[in-house]
């Protein structure tokens, strides 16, 4: 009990600070944020007023507390941009962002794991070093470029999909699942990469564990060994990975979604950033950081129920 | 296994070396104007005089290609250097003062990685706004934890080892602890981690400028060209392409490179 606490006590310390930090970094900038976003050309007038709006004329600490407040209840302000309520404006838009992400996800587990273990296996052989080969090809392959070849080569010449010709799920789900698919890949086949080579160099590090020793000894066949024993204990790190990839499988989506043309909250913090709407870009900064520490402290609890040796080690 | 690792540091060492060295070239000879705009010569497809096509402009998509590569490499080192600075410095710190400062590395360390990295990169190139070369700084704080945790995990693993607490007890100060005996043994893990960081900066630095808020145009840039070449990807695909083969072919360099200098 007195270990979970803990835990949660430490994330909550970590979305403070993680609030603190994009609070920090909007409002200790040099310079007027307000002149900032308007540009030096504006008017005092404008200035004064969105020095209002955006409660400039606050001391600092008021200032955080009081977002810190609304954060909490979810009434985000309004953007500059777009004059609606940020807080809708980001939930039109997560829906979309979270399929992507989730497609991907399952993408990465479904995939990773097999390969993983068919490196593992195979290595050495010609179909082993083709697989690291590709792998290390993937890895260096930057998950916007592989988004641009497939709309280029499964799109533009094989017209598997229409490039640009995004639906959106209140319309039409199928169609809508249909343009995903090609985003998401190209969104998790660098993770696939990068997850099924630490599965790998994990699963080959266990070859020298005791346990496999006394598994052999006792006659157990290798695919025993491998499936029943060795995958077990290999997947124990990889679940610690699959909790940070989620951070990764943000980054990619805010490239994959400008490539494809999809208007998730990439799309959305994109076009705050290029249109200063500061009020905008702050929640999304720290929504997706919330997010991120969330599928952390998750993973993290997973692995607890996993290995009951992690909460026993200080 | 060595064998391979012999043919990963050959196949990296040769590609890095054919990039950097048409990034040196490019200062003294290129094809053509890599800035030259010929409005009657666009979208040329390769050819033996335009070895990679020309893109919409009519300019030659070699030259853009390797005059990239010359800003790539430059901004790559650049936020690398910083970047592993501050973070090794930083890590030394936390991990052999340790306490409370420790504590506050950690924490901070922790609340900054929880941004993804695009994200902070995204965050500090709207904060730092101006500047050509604002995505330096940007990427250096984006890589930071990384160089951070790596430092302090080395410096925890080795304080306690007999040849640090002789240079203690021989009354040696803290900072000559930290630099001139600890630094040097983490050096054999650090190396890597600087050229596998050097293959991530270049493909965060291509991100960011396909987003457009990297490297600004005209300077030619391989994510800002295959920001252009998208456009025009069904008619002319070759600078979107070009622009691709030398990202990949230097990544996957670094890449060969840092992993065949791991130590197993």
């Amino acid at each position: 009990m007195k270990f979970y606490l803990k835990k949660l006590l430490t994330l909550l310390l970590t979305m403070l600070l993680v609030s603190l930090m994009a609070f920090a970094a909007f409002n200790l900038i040099p310079g007027d944020p307000a002149q900032l976003i308007l540009g030096t050309q504006a008017a005092p007038q404008t200035l004064a007023a969105l020095h209002q709006k955006l409660g400039l004329d606050q001391s600092l600490p008021q200032r955080y507390t009081k977002w810190l407040w609304s954060l909490m209840h979810g009434d985000l302000g309004t953007s500059l941009q777009y004059s609606r309520p940020v807080s809708e404006l980001i939930g039109s838009r997560l829906p979309v962002t979270a399929v992507l992400a989730l497609v991907a996800l399952l993408l990465i587990f479904t995939v990773s794991v097999p390969v993983g273990v068919l490196t593992a296996r195979k290595r050495g052989t010609l179909l082993g070093r083709l697989l690291d080969f590709l792998t290390m090809l993937n890895i260096s392959m930057p998950g916007f470029f592989l988004g641009i070849l497939f709309i280029w080569v499964f799109g533009l010449l094989f017209h598997l999909f229409a490039p640009g010709g995004y639906v959106s799920w209140q319309e039409n789900p199928a169609g809508f699942l249909r343009y995903m698919i090609f985003p998401a890949l190209a969104v998790a086949l660098p993770n696939i990469a990068v997850a099924s080579k630490f599965l790998r160099s994990a699963l080959l590090e266990e070859r020298n564990a005791d346990y496999v020793r006394t598994a052999v000894s006792k006659g157990c066949s290798r695919k025993a060994i491998l499936y029943r024993h060795m995958l077990k204990n290999a997947l124990i790190p990889f679940l610690t990975l699959a909790g940070m990839m989620v951070a990764e499988i943000f980054s990619g989506s805010i490239l994959i979604e400008q490539v494809f043309g999809i208007p998730g909250v990439g799309r959305l913090l994109i076009s705050s950033i290029l249109s200063r709407d500061f009020p905008l870009l702050e929640s999304l900064v720290v929504y997706i950081a919330f997010l991120v520490v969330l599928a952390n402290f998750i993973a993290d609890l997973l692995l607890q129920a996993a290995d009951p040796r992690i909460r026993v080690k200080p | 296994m060595k064998d391979d690792r012999t043919f990963s540091f050959r196949v990296g060492a040769v590609l890095i070396g054919i990039v950097c060295i048409s990034a040196l070239v490019s200062f003294l000879y290129t094809p053509y104007d890599p800035y030259a705009i010929h409005a009657a010569q666009h979208f040329f497809p390769p050819s033996p005089q335009h070895w990679f096509g020309t893109d919409n402009f009519g300019r030659d998509n070699f030259s853009r290609a390797i005059t990239g590569a010359r800003y790539s490499l430059f901004v790559a080192c650049t936020t690398v250097a910083l970047s592993g600075i501050c973070g090794i410095a930083l890590g030394l710190l936390s991990g052999y003062v340790g306490g409370v400062l420790d504590e506050i590395i950690l924490r901070l360390t922790d609340a900054l990685s929880s941004f993804p990295a695009v994200l902070t990169a995204l965050v500090a190139i709207t904060v730092f706004s101006g500047g050509k070369f604002a995505i330096v700084p940007a990427l250096a704080l984006a890589f930071l934890p990384s160089f951070i945790r790596l430092t302090r995990s080395g410096t925890m693993r080795l304080k306690n080892r007999d040849f640090i607490q002789a240079a203690y007890v021989s009354g040696a100060s803290r900072a000559r602890i930290m630099f001139r005996h600890l630094l040097p043994n983490l050096l054999p893990t650090m190396i890597p981690a600087v050229v596998i960081g050097l293959s991530n900066a270049i493909l965060a630095e291509s991100g960011m400028s396909y987003l457009g808020l990297g490297i600004q145009p005209p300077i030619p840039s391989w994510g800002r060209m295959l920001f252009e070449g998208q456009s025009y990807l069904f008619r002319a695909p070759w600078e979107t392409l070009s622009a691709g083969l030398m990202m990949i072919l230097t990544v996957l360099g670094f890449h060969l490179l840092g992993e065949s200098l791991e130590k197993k």
